[in-house]
């Protein structure tokens, strides 16, 4: 059976998937801590 | 503990390229499927992961529902051992026995599963204090939404090759994993946008009645006419060894990747309650500076 292109496309999802929310997550870190600094130089 | 992170995010990356390595060139091909079964090593791994996930969720839900009075708290504590001790002795049973064998399950994977309850309740309670109980279970729903989003996309990738279809309409293995992943996902929408002071207990109670999906999408290959294979682990059924072994290690792998997500989503929780406290403060003081008042010593652990 081919279906190789298959097993990569499961495989390269997985980590689309994974990158993606590590992603939102570094972004409502510099989100919030730039908010904390803004409060701070108040 | 600050320290113990990169440390643990480099042992994560060796095992994930380890286990990577091993299903695609160690495992062997499988006689049927050829080389596309290895998508197991990234579906069931997924799928464990999550449920993992979803039952600390309803744990700390649980906890976080029954920690407002004392006496709801002993009442729990007594209901969760009775829990452990009676279906341990139950799955051991002689009918009970004969009928989780007849579905080819075995009695001592059940047993596991029920003591795995009281313990995780203890543990968790033990662990996460308070208000930290329901970070918990804000971010193992979350994380647990993620890998689940793995299971559903890497499902169909990998039945369209060997079913010949995406997906099985009516299916009860493939609606009941999608029903429980729109329940996390209501879960986690409520969290999002009601500003409610009742938000939390709401959301511990739609925790528990999406925790009660788990087992249904977990033994609903065992008990219902299904397209899904049947269980290789604990069910009767077979696997090479060496195929065993890269499954497991690809699970040990995704455990500590799914930590180190929830341990990095935890803290953005606990950075977001400062942050929303920081502003209350700083309404309540007009146009006083909060920077005093910043809750720093919470954020920065």
């Amino acid at each position: 059976m081919n279906s190789v292109k298959f097993l990569f496309a499961a495989y390269i999802a997985t980590w689309l998937i994974h990158g993606f929310y590590l992603g939102t997550i570094v972004q409502r870190f510099r989100r919030l801590r730039s908010q904390l600094q803004q409060m701070g130089k108040k | 503990m600050k320290r113990l992170f990169p440390v643990l995010s480099v042992v994560t990356a060796g095992l994930l390229a380890y286990a990577l390595y091993d299903a695609l060139v160690v495992a062997p091909t499988d006689a049927l499927q050829g080389d596309v079964y290895r998508i197991i090593y990234y579906h069931v791994p997924s799928a464990w992961t999550a449920f993992l996930l979803f039952f600390i969720n309803f744990v700390a839900s649980i906890q976080y529902l029954v920690s407002a009075k004392e006496s709801r708290r002993a009442a729990a504590k007594w209901i969760v051992i009775a829990i452990g001790v009676v279906g341990v002795i139950t799955s051991f049973l002689p009918p009970v026995r004969q009928q989780l064998t007849s579905a080819g399950m075995r009695p001592s994977a059940m047993a596991t599963t029920i003591v795995l309850i009281p313990i995780f309740y203890f543990l968790i309670g033990k662990l996460f204090p308070g208000q930290k109980l329901d970070v918990l279970a804000v971010t193992t729903a979350e994380v647990g939404v993620v890998f689940c989003t793995v299971v559903l996309v890497t499902g169909p990738i990998w039945a369209r090759p060997v079913w010949g279809i995406w997906w099985a309409p009516g299916d009860i293995r493939l609606t009941s994993t999608l029903v429980l992943w729109l329940i996390y996902v209501s879960y986690l929408v409520l969290r999002r946008f009601s500003n409610s002071a009742q938000t939390q207990m709401l959301a511990a109670a739609l925790a528990v009645f999406g925790a009660l999906d788990v087992p249904l999408v977990y033994f609903s290959i065992w008990f219902f006419r299904t397209q899904h294979p049947q269980p290789v682990i604990g069910g009767g059924g077979s696997i090479d060894p060496r195929m065993l072994h890269v499954l497991l290690l690809s699970w040990t792998a995704f455990l500590c990747f799914a930590f180190l997500v929830s341990w990095s989503r935890f803290r953005l929780e606990l950075l977001r309650r400062d942050v929303e406290d920081a502003h209350a403060l700083e309404s309540l003081a007009g146009a006083e500076p909060a920077k005093a008042s910043l809750p720093l010593e919470r954020s920065t652990r």
